[in-house]
């Protein structure tokens, strides 16, 4: 279920939005508009939902209108023209007290830099949005330790912020959020302040958070590992823009156009890619009806198609193993002509879970010769995994230059 | 020939004439500035006499005690003492009800104007060039017409005094607020707060100890008014010097001057001090 709902979201900045806005919408450019008005386009025709529970990742680079677009969802920023639905209310349409209402209700928001109030300690801090919603001292109090004990600072409620390092103030700034219990939190680059080992330790605990309990999360970086690490799905925004939304693998794999396929250069492709996203149903099947199976009958259709390895599947399609020409070969001279298809299954060939990404297969892509199986979570086969297509995976991610899949076998 | 021995332009009588006009026509509306400032002023005054001097002695000890400490208290005892001694007890309580009524009014209509300035850049640029005005005219130039509408004592006293003491709160005031960290503000909005809100719980906490600043400003500025106000017919400490001068009584301006001084220093230190444990207090 979608819980945030932006249509055509637009901001100009400046004296005279209207005319920004008429210019936008007839077609001029951000530069153009700014050169012959001075008006700033921050978001030009924004739309997108973002379901609920999940973490939507807002990416673009510096000025493309990431804070802008956020801040137009609660209203920090007036946007000047478009609509944001928040779980069935407009936004836009509320008056200032429905609108503060909203705000202590609905959303949270964390800060890229932190911006906790230097004249109130850590528990003032956190429960400073109960207060404005003037919740007793005895209970807000409750509600900002168990806040800060979910982020792991008990202990330091009557600390001032400033004696906190960067990433201790900065849980202070999340459970501030999280004190209110809200919806929605709205993440601006929050960790992007922190050094990269605490940022990525906040990531894990965001995710642990997240386990527990779900809120939907709004959340800005310019940062593309963070971004695939925590996103469930990921907006990209140029210059205004948002260009393309998707799942961390729709876009690394599609990527809409080169300003995307730009920004995710040099990224590992290996974290976000899983096996189903690249998986192919090309190689010889064999159904086990009987059985024994039919090992002679194996070996025929995989000397014919000139083929090294067969994956035998019950009619269901549920995956039983591998076999090749060799272990077949071995099993008939064996048991003279006879014996269980079973026995000649390759013993290393266990198949990986569609969902698995590139690097968890990586070491059995590595180190066997035959295409790895690939199974979804009910052991039904969905395809293989071969070297070459894994290579090929990685080398298009890597450059950028399209399709290399046809070249598959 | 031009040779100036006759007035052609008649202005001063036209001014008169002016002044005559608004003091008739306008009689409410400089009685209702008049009242409050002389109200407050004599309840100041009759409460700062009617006290025993012991008992002035041991608050104002108290305060400089609490907001700074030992020194300053002593400092302050020391003082007070010596200026009863040398006569001019009565005078300084003067000086200290006009300087507390200006101040008073200056709070009262400065911060409330600062933190609109602060909040309004159109509102700031009416009012700067206005504050520009207050403090660079010559406090001479603005006791003519003060007196003229409000006739000589130690109500127009205070009021020239107003006049002067006021800018630096209404400066100090915005400059605080605009010191705010933006981010703190739109933290404050994100969070569900009103605007009252902000401002209550976000600007002026934060903005507090260069409010604070701005209000010891004020206060030096009022006591240095002090000598000027005398010579529009205020009583208090600027009488010994104006009348030591006028006399040639050096020594009586001497001592009228050296306990202006004194009370300088000890009110700067006490709201120094505040301003710093406000300071502290919200420190990181
Ligand atoms: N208050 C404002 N007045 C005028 N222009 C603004 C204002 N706020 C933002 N802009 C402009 O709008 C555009 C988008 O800014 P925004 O801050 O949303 O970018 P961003 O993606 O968050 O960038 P960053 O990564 O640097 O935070 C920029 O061109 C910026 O200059
Ligand atoms: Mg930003």
């Amino acid at each position: 279920m979608d819980i945030i709902t932006v249509k055509n979201l637009y901001k100009v900045f400046g004296a005279d939005p209207a005319k920004g806005l008429a210019l936008v919408k007839a077609g001029n450019s951000k530069e153009e508009i700014y050169e012959q008005t001075g008006l700033t386009v921050g978001v030009q025709d924004a739309s997108f939902t973002v379901a609920k529970g999940e973490i939507f990742v807002v990416m673009g680079l510096s000025g493309s209108g990431k804070s802008t677009l956020v801040r137009m969802l609660n209203r920090l920023i007036e946007p000047t023209a478009g609509e944001v639905w928040v779980d069935g209310d407009n936004v836009l349409t509320m008056n200032r007290d429905q609108l503060v209402k909203f705000r202590r209700s609905k959303t949270s928001m964390v800060f890229q830099s932190f911006a906790l109030m230097p004249h109130l300690n850590v528990l003032d801090n956190v429960c400073f949005g109960l207060e404005l919603d003037g919740m007793p001292r005895p209970q807000r109090e409750e509600r900002g330790m168990d806040a800060l004990k979910q982020v792991g600072l008990e202990g330091w409620e009557k600390a001032a912020p400033g004696e906190l390092s960067g990433g201790m103030q900065q849980r202070v700034g999340l459970a501030r959020g999280l004190a209110m219990d809200p919806d929605i939190l709205l993440m601006d680059e929050a960790f992007s302040a922190l050094d990269p080992l605490i940022r990525s330790e906040m990531q894990d605990e965001l995710l642990k958070l997240q386990d527990r309990h779900e809120r939907t999360i709004v959340f800005i970086s310019h940062d593309l590992d963070e971004a695939l690490r925590i996103g469930d799905r990921i907006a990209i925004m140029e210059g205004g823009r948002v260009v393309q939304v998707g799942s961390p693998e729709e876009i690394l794999q599609n990527p809409a156009d080169d300003y995307v396929r730009a920004f995710f250069r040099g990224v590992d492709p290996t974290g976000v890619i899983s096996a189903g996203d690249i998986v192919r149903d090309n190689q010889p099947k064999v159904i086990w009806h009987t059985p024994e199976g039919s090992p002679r009958a194996t070996l025929e259709l995989l000397n014919n198609q000139d083929r090294e390895f067969g994956y035998v599947v019950g009619s269901d399609r549920k995956f039983y193993g591998v076999v090749s020409t060799d272990s077949l070969r071995d099993l008939l001279e064996a048991k003279n002509g006879k014996g269980n298809i079973e026995q000649a299954f390759l013993e290393a060939a266990t198949p990986v879970q569609e969902g698995e990404c590139l690097q968890d297969i990586l070491p059995q892509v590595a180190s066997h010769l035959w295409p790895i199986p690939v199974v979804d979570e009910n052991n039904l086969y969905q395809g293989v995994v071969s070297k070459n297509r894994f290579l090929r995976t990685l080398y298009r991610a890597g450059n950028d230059n399209g399709n290399g899949n046809d070249l598959d076998q | 020939m031009l040779r100036f021995e006759d007035q052609i332009i008649p202005l001063d009588s036209w001014i008169n004439q002016f002044i005559d006009w608004l003091v008739e026509g306008y009689r409410w509306f400089f009685q209702a500035i008049k009242w409050p400032v002389e109200f407050t002023l004599t309840g100041f005054e009759t409460g700062l006499l009617a006290v025993p001097p012991l008992v002035v002695i041991l608050v104002f000890v108290a305060i400089a005690w609490k907001s700074s400490g030992f020194r300053l208290a002593l400092f302050t005892a020391i003082t007070l003492v010596l200026i009863g001694l040398l006569g001019l007890w009565e005078d300084t309580m003067i000086t200290l009800a006009m300087v507390f009524s200006s101040v008073f009014f200056c709070v009262l209509a400065g911060i409330p104007l600062g933190i609109w300035a602060g909040r309004s850049d159109r509102f700031e640029a009416i009012i700067r060039p206005c504050l520009d005005a207050m403090q660079t005219t010559p406090a001479f130039v603005y006791l003519v017409p003060i007196v003229m509408l409000f006739s000589i004592g130690n109500v127009a006293g205070v009021l020239a005094t107003i006049v002067f003491a006021l800018p630096p709160l209404i400066r100090l005031t915005s400059l605080g607020l605009r010191q705010v960290h933006p981010e703190l503000v739109e933290a404050g909005f994100a969070l569900g707060a009103t605007n009252w809100q902000v401002l209550r719980k976000v600007q002026i906490p934060l903005a507090l100890p260069t409010i604070m600043a701005g209000l010891n400003q004020t206060i030096m500025m009022a006591l240095s008014m002090v000598v000027i106000a005398a010579l529009i017919g205020a009583g208090g400490l600027g009488s010994p010097v104006i009348l030591g001068l006028n006399t040639m009584d050096i020594g009586q301006a001497t001592i009228g001057g050296l306990a202006i001084v004194l009370m300088a220093i000890i009110l700067d230190r006490i709201t120094q001090s505040m301003s710093h444990k406000n300071n502290t207090q919200g420190g990181d």
